[in-house]
């Protein structure tokens, strides 16, 4: 699903030449819970913009799908976000006076999905996350972290993403809530074998995945099978 | 990005900040209505002046004493400053310039009239039958100068209702009774009909007596003040004013045109300058309104990058889920149409409502022309697009990153 050859990343601000990635190179399989980890400054975030689309890489190859997405242009790579990325986001990122369903549907707008059809894939979505669905017509901005983490999960489902990228989707949440998403993407990859990319830079995060890519100073340090997965048994108690 | 998903977004953003939105409405709102008021008044002005320059007659040409003058410079044409037309000049008027269809020399001039102890001041007009067909006035009630009370010197006058009402009070019976004009009594033998206008050249404050009767008891000799002469049509009036001039220039045997004792006014010239004079005062009016029209299109882009500002978030993650940079300039570039076009509809109601009270309270006759409607909507349309365009490519070429980090 994802090959990444001998990826790097060098910002130019002026004379001064930053390399921040000098040479990443990985697979990733359909239906994989992967987490990268790394301190701040490894470089783990240009991986995540780079891997999600958001950004183009300095050289080397990324393929997706199949597909060549290393040197694209802005509406390229609109293109392949829209398609197949879904993120979910530290600060959630939501349309906060906008109902739930809204948020959900957000990217639907863009994908041009029929009026009927995204109501549906938004309760799919929605389900899937796991918010009740007492919740769907409220603001965003009356729910709590965890609820609202959750649409931005289900945000990130709803037009069937190849792959997810969560980039530090606990950071603003407490333990235990964090726990509880934690469980929801773990839900996710085992019940609807929705491929996850975790980006953290906390190793007992990122030991809620199968997969750990431990980046340090832009290059891979290790890759290796989480052993210890720890599991969450329950998921849907967000008050 | 489908155009119902646009409108949706459009309302959403719109009504997120009811009160901003409003107000920067507010600034085209303004700037519209005060452009369709402003030009409503000057385009009434217009319209009234030129109905009122109109009513006095149709193809009319005035050839009044005096040196020859620009058009729509008439003071002082009155009796006394010049004594050059005679009712011979009128009368070979009538015989030898071909396409005239009635022809009414007139004295006129200002006299204080007294009737059973009341008096008015107001404007005695001697002239034969043919005036109300020349000038357009029409009788009420009795009946005008007849060609046999002229060549007869009778005593009678016809009453415009202004000057009735004056005299025997509004509406009063006044045929039959007597006004003493210059210590000469008149019998009253009809009323004309009101065509309206006030002030300055009010047509229904006049006094109506036979030509000859004024030269021998009023003016006391035969000279005219004006000779006005109406045309077929509109298409002869150039040709029977150049006749009119050269027949009088032959006759008062002047050689020089530049030196004429008299001048030929042609009704349409006095149009032509009433308009184009009350045309400048509308450019004026509009341009001024103009300006606050320019203030509120400044508002509009003011607003729209304060949003694209405090919406950065929302768009990086816009970009996030797949908003291409054309998806992004068209929603902003819509918001902002969608903000002076709601102001234009709202601003053409607010100049109406202007142009009305204009109209109920101060008495000034407007005109709202749906061509200036248009204009008011086109124009808050392009400025939607002019002061939205620079903050949509300003949001568009966001960086998505950096748009997310946005604090």
């Amino acid at each position: 699903m994802i090959t990444c050859a001998n990826i790097t990343k060098t910002y130019i601000n002026g004379d001064v030449e930053t390399p921040v990635l000098k040479g990443i190179s990985f697979k990733v399989e359909s239906g994989e819970f992967v987490a990268i980890m790394g301190p701040s400054g490894s470089g783990k975030s240009t991986l995540m913009h780079i891997l999600g689309a958001l950004d183009t890489v300095t050289s080397g190859t990324y393929i997706l799908d199949g597909r060549d997405v290393s040197k694209l242009s802005d509406d390229e790579l609109a293109d392949v976000r829209r398609e197949k990325i879904g993120f979910v986001f530290q600060s959630f990122n939501l349309l906060s006076r906008a109902t739930v369903l809204r948020n959900v549907m957000l990217p639907l707008i863009y994908a041009e999905v029929p009026k009927l059809k995204r109501v549906e894939q938004a309760h799919r979505a929605l389900n899937a996350a796991g918010l009740d669905s007492d919740r769907w017509h409220h603001l965003s901005n009356q729910l709590s972290g965890g609820q609202m983490q959750r649409v931005a999960i289900a945000r990130a489902l709803v037009n069937n993403p190849s792959i997810i990228f969560a980039d530090e989707p606990t950071g603003n949440l407490d333990s235990k809530t964090g726990e509880i998403v934690l469980g929801t993407f773990q839900e996710l990859n085992r019940k609807h074998h929705h491929t996850i990319i975790l980006i953290t830079h906390e190793p007992y995060v990122a030991e809620h995945a199968d997969r750990i890519i431990h980046i340090v100073d832009g290059l891979i340090l290790e890759d290796k099978k989480n052993i210890h997965k720890r599991i969450v048994h329950t998921h849907n108690a967000i008050s | 990005m489908k155009i119902s998903d646009l409108v949706e977004e459009t309302y959403f953003s719109l009504t997120v900040n009811k009160v901003r939105t409003g107000l920067t409405m507010l600034g085209i709102v303004i700037g519209i209505g005060s452009v369709i008021g402003m030009v409503s008044i000057g385009q009434g002005a217009q319209g009234s002046i030129e109905s009122r320059i109109k009513s006095i007659g149709s193809n009319l040409i005035i050839v009044s004493p005096g040196a020859q003058r620009g058009p729509g410079v008439q003071v002082s044409s009155g009796r006394g400053s010049a004594q050059t037309l005679t009712q011979e000049d009128a009368d070979a008027i009538i015989k030898e310039v071909t396409s005239v269809k009635a022809i009414a020399p007139e004295i006129s001039r200002r006299y204080q009239i007294t009737a059973k102890g009341t008096n008015t001041n107001t404007q005695v007009v001697g002239t034969v039958s043919a005036y109300p067909a020349v000038r357009n006035i029409e009788i009420d009630t009795g009946s005008f100068i007849t060609d046999q009370q002229v060549s007869s010197l009778a005593r009678v006058a016809v009453l415009g209702p202004t000057t009735r009402d004056d005299l025997f009070g509004v509406g009063a019976e006044a045929i039959g009774q007597s006004v003493r004009i210059n210590k000469v009594d008149f019998k009253i033998i009809g009323i004309t009909k009101s065509k309206g206008g006030s002030g300055f050249g009010n047509q229904d404050d006049m006094i109506f007596v036979p030509l000859s009767t004024a030269q021998r008891f009023l003016a006391g000799d035969t000279y005219v003040t004006s000779i006005s002469i109406a045309a077929q049509d509109q298409n002869s009036m150039s040709d029977v004013q150049q006749q009119v001039s050269e027949l009088l220039l032959q006759r008062h045997k002047i050689s020089d045109p530049q030196l004429a004792d008299f001048s030929v006014l042609n009704q349409a010239d006095i149009v032509a300058t009433a308009s184009s004079v009350t045309g400048i005062f509308t450019i004026l009016l509009g341009a001024i309104a103009g300006i606050s029209l320019l203030v509120g299109g400044i508002g509009i882009m003011n607003m729209m990058l304060t949003t694209v500002t405090e919406r950065t978030r929302e768009i990086g993650l816009r970009k996030a889920i797949g908003a291409k940079k054309a998806d992004i300039t068209i929603q902003f570039i819509t918001e902002s149409v969608a903000l002076t076009f709601l102001g234009g509809v709202v601003g053409v109601l607010f100049g109406w409502l202007l142009a009305f009270f204009t109209t109920q309270f101060a008495g000034i006759a407007t005109s709202i022309s749906s061509g200036s409607v248009m204009l008011a909507f086109g124009v808050s349309a392009g400025i939607g697009i002019l002061f939205g365009y620079y903050p949509a490519r300003r949001a568009a070429s966001l960086n998505p990153i950096e748009a997310l980090r946005y604090e």
